[in-house]
């Protein structure tokens, strides 16, 4: 009951989120208006209990969901076909320089912290 | 037969097929993973993409067909999107002790991934709404749709281009952290986690949180903070350019 009810409050936040998003012209999308709502919610126990039974199970199979968009390059074939190697390329590329300029960054602020 | 054709036609055209088969072939590509020992190469959303996309393609079931049952999985990015700010509550403590590094790698990770990923797609001379798309790669699907609206990208080609650099990060990602000698400290595991989760956001997280429950931690925030900066900051770059 717990999971359910928590899932109740978690599209009523999105939904929050949604009607702000669009009512105040937003530049975020409403889940990211609900994110933040969430957040403030979480003070209270008779939000956070249920939130965190629902979350958990949620995030634990998040990888789920992307699967119907990723299907979805089934759709874009013709453009595969004339750039697909070009796009490959520089989306390996850029995620790789993503990953490792955060990670230095990182590594790089924590070190004085750690000296200190 | 034609009797097994007349069903098979029957069964691909109802919302049931595309729910099933999503799940039933996840389910199956999660089970090779785990026996793979959790592999980057067994990604089993990589391999339930390929497979049910061949399928469709190899039947000639439309996409539109396939997603009429499988937007019921989809659905729920919005609702996981929400959920996310149960990590990040979580981990208010550090994220109020660690604010200023976190949010510099956040920004500066999530500005090269993007900024890179523009120059070097304009660089090879690919179309600009291709390129518009691009820019919200690193952001976790949904919102990299709304993005890509936003700013005038094609967004059902940026929630590609997300899962193909959700998927490739958490692929690729061990070996780059270990050819750059990150370690695996408890500091360690914190920087390759946020890295995975700034860069490569929910496939990245999910990854993360296979291996180490402190990236896995940190991997929730990054993809979190990426979240609120990208769709902040990204429409409105574009809308001073």
């Amino acid at each position: 009951m717990n999971a359910l009810r928590g899932f109740a409050w978690l599209l009523l936040l999105q939904s929050a989120g949604e009607l702000a998003a669009r009512g105040l012209h937003l530049p975020f999308p409403g889940p990211v208006v609900g994110m933040v709502l969430l957040l403030g919610a979480l003070r209270f126990e008779s939000v956070r209990t249920p939130v965190s039974a629902c979350a958990d199970y949620l995030l634990s199979h998040l990888s789920l969901l992307f699967v119907p968009v990723g299907v979805g390059v089934m759709t874009h074939l013709a453009l595969v076909n004339e750039y697909g190697l070009r796009m490959l390329l520089v989306i390996v590329l850029s995620t790789w320089i993503g990953l490792a300029v955060t990670v230095l960054v990182l590594r790089l602020l924590n070190r004085p912290a750690r000296a200190e | 037969m034609p009797k097994f054709v007349e069903l098979w036609v029957y069964l691909s055209t109802t919302p049931l097929f595309g729910l099933t088969a999503t799940l039933v072939v996840y389910v199956l590509a999660h089970a090779f993973y785990v026996r793979q020992q959790q592999a980057p190469w067994a990604n089993p959303v990589l391999w339930t993409v390929v497979a049910i996309a061949g399928g469709l393609l190899a039947t000639g079931v439309p996409y539109p067909t396939y997603f009429s049952g499988a937007q019921f999985i989809h659905f729920l990015l919005g609702p996981a999107v929400v959920a996310l700010g149960w990590p990040l509550w979580q981990r208010r403590g550090e994220l109020r002790q660690r604010w200023l590094p976190l949010l510099l790698a956040a920004l500066l990770g999530g500005g090269a991934s993007a900024g890179s990923a523009l120059l070097l797609g304009w660089a090879v001379g690919l179309p600009a709404d291709v390129l518009l798309s691009l820019a919200s790669k690193s952001v976790t699907a949904p919102v990299a749709m709304g993005i890509a609206e936003k700013i005038g990208g094609i967004p059902a080609l940026a929630a590609v281009f997300a899962v193909l650099t959700g998927i490739i990060g958490a692929l690729s990602g061990k070996y780059l952290f270990d050819a750059l000698r990150v370690p695996t400290t408890p500091d360690g595991w914190m920087a390759r986690g946020f890295a995975l989760g700034t860069t490569s956001h929910g496939l990245g997280a999910a990854r993360a949180l296979q291996v180490n429950a402190d990236a896995g931690a940190y991997a929730g925030l990054a993809l979190g903070l990426q979240v609120v900066l990208a769709a902040l900051l990204i429409p409105l770059l574009f809308r001073w350019l």
